[in-house]
């Protein structure tokens, strides 16, 4: 195509666009409607699944070896350990290892436990990665049946639960958007459904003079895909406004607890980039719609 | 030129058109069909450029098969087919010069050759003078020689005009005749279906006459042949 011919399809799509005023003020409103909801589904889908990976990544096996066992039976407990399919690490950490920990996690309050320095209440662990995550629970399960566990610990109901309102989420989320998606589709191909009504003659004396059927085509799409990008500027800014306002307040007040969302810089720009392709996937696709049904070209 | 073989039309509805025409017809002719209405003469027009699709036999014209020719390349020949109608089918928000412009845009020619080229032809209809008028403030004679213009702008080897003169009253058609023969004279191939009795009486050419969708005359220098 040439540059002329390209800047001559932008010309008619945007006068096509500006004529049908009211139908392009709908049709941009249903896709501005729709793109809103993708937007904070996807924000919230995409937090929730990093948060999940970054609790799944700290999901370790605690095993809390028996009092009694001796130092032998300790060694061969670890070689036993690193046996197990699925095992990524497996570390030792002595009983006053993990009451420093316990002291460092508790603050200033751990203080009051030093007293314990002395006589270390705490048994003697081995912490063990699964080098899958998802294989957490198994390997726990294996852990259990060997001598000298006294107690095998792990976070794995959190993560389950995450995945679980994790799934709902995307379910009911899913469903609201297709139906949107359909929604916007219909409105835009029913906008260019009255161009194409409005420029029939002209069209018909372009079939005539033989331009070629892209030639007649393109300026359709670009209709379409311009009602598509006209409708995501809108849940653009709310993204870009909204997702720092969230940003700044999760940040102050949660700063303590393990939620974390996705950085500002670059999730939010990412995010209305993908808007962006969606909202003008979802103008050429209706206007293909209609190209198909009503330009028998 | 054109070379139509045993052609058949029948429409999807049942009708059948043309029931086994055939005919050949040279480059630089000037044609007219004529006979009653629902003969099949618009059939025979539409088929040349492609407008319909032959139900059989086998069109040629510049020796490519307009029944097996694939959907793309349509446009294509119509580029050597210019169309004038009855209707004229001139676009009423542009000036003449755009809507003879608007011919060579869409087949991507360079603006350069576009002025150049639609000057030309508003010569050939002798309405230079009117290009910056808009089809509503002309005559309908003045409109249907802009259409005219339109449909050679392209340099097309064949014109097609579909009773050109059916909306004109009889001064206006002669003026009509005149621009189509200035154009025939420079070597285009002329077929002009028509119910005008006048024209093709007064302007001798060749006659073909279809008749329930055969051939019935097929005369050089005929006449209309038909009580008006």
């Amino acid at each position: 195509m040439k540059f002329r011919t390209f800047l001559r399809h932008i010309r008619v799509g945007s006068t096509n666009i500006i004529r049908n005023g009211w139908m392009t003020f709908a049709s941009v409103g249903a896709v501005t409607t729709t793109l809103i909801l993708v937007a904070v589904f996807l924000a919230l889908m995409l937090n929730l699944n990093e948060m999940a990976k970054n609790i799944e990544d700290d999901v370790e096996i605690q095993t809390l070896i028996d009092l009694t066992a001796d130092e032998d039976a300790v060694l061969e407990l670890g070689e036993q350990l690193e046996q197990i399919h699925g095992v990524d690490t497996v570390v030792f950490s002595s009983n006053s290892d993990e009451l420093n920990k316990l002291i460092e996690g508790m603050g200033e309050e751990g203080e009051a436990w030093k007293l314990l320095e002395q006589d270390n209440p705490l048994n003697h662990t081995f912490i063990v990665r699964a080098a899958d995550p998802q294989d957490t629970e198994n390997i726990a399960e294996e852990i259990e049946k060997l001598n000298h566990v006294d107690k095998v610990v792990y976070g794995q109901d959190v993560v389950d639960q995450l995945f679980k309102f994790n799934n709902y989420a995307r379910t009911i989320g899913l469903i609201l958007i297709v139906a949107l998606v359909f929604t916007a589709i219909f409105l835009i191909s029913n906008t260019i459904k009255l161009t194409i009504m409005a420029r029939s003659r002209e069209i018909g004396i372009m079939k005539l003079v033989g331009a070629t059927n892209w030639f007649i085509r393109w300026p359709f799409f670009v209709e379409g895909m311009l009602l598509g990008i006209l409708g995501s500027i809108l849940p653009i800014v709310i993204i870009m406004v909204g997702y720092y306002y969230l940003e700044a307040n999760l940040i102050g007040e949660l700063s303590f607890s393990f939620v974390e969302i996705l950085p500002y810089n670059p999730f939010a720009w990412q995010l209305s980039l993908m808007i962006l392709v969606i909202g003008a996937v979802i103008g050429i696709w209706g206007s293909i719609m209609s190209i198909r049904k009503f330009l028998r070209v | 030129m054109i070379a139509m073989k045993d052609v058949y039309k029948t429409y999807a509805n049942g009708v059948t058109a043309l029931n086994g025409v055939s005919v050949d017809i040279q480059q630089g002719e000037f044609v007219y069909i004529v006979g009653p209405s629902g003969a099949g003469k618009s059939t025979f027009i539409k088929l040349i450029y492609r407008e319909e699709k032959p139900s059989g036999g086998s069109i040629i014209i510049n020796d490519i098969n307009l029944a097996e020719i694939k959907e793309k390349k349509v446009p294509y020949l119509r580029r050597d087919i210019g169309v004038v109608f009855q209707d004229f089918k001139l676009l009423p928000k542009l000036t003449v010069y755009e809507n003879i412009a608007f011919a060579l845009e869409v087949i991507e020619e360079s603006p350069r050759n576009i002025r150049k080229r639609v000057m030309e032809v508003l010569e050939v209809v002798g309405l230079k003078n009117k290009a910056r008028f808009t089809p509503n403030e002309l005559s309908g004679g003045e409109q249907q020689r802009i259409s005219i213009a339109r449909a050679i702008v392209n340099h097309p080897k064949i014109v097609i005009a579909d009773e050109p003169t059916g909306n004109l009253d009889p001064d206006t058609s002669l003026d009509i005749l005149r621009t189509l023969e200035s154009v025939n004279d420079s070597g285009t191939t002329i077929i002009m279906a028509t119910h005008s009795k006048e024209i093709v009486n007064r302007f001798k050419k060749r006659v073909i006459a279809i008749e329930d969708g055969i051939i019935a005359r097929d005369e050089q220098r005929g006449e209309y042949g038909y009580e008006v």
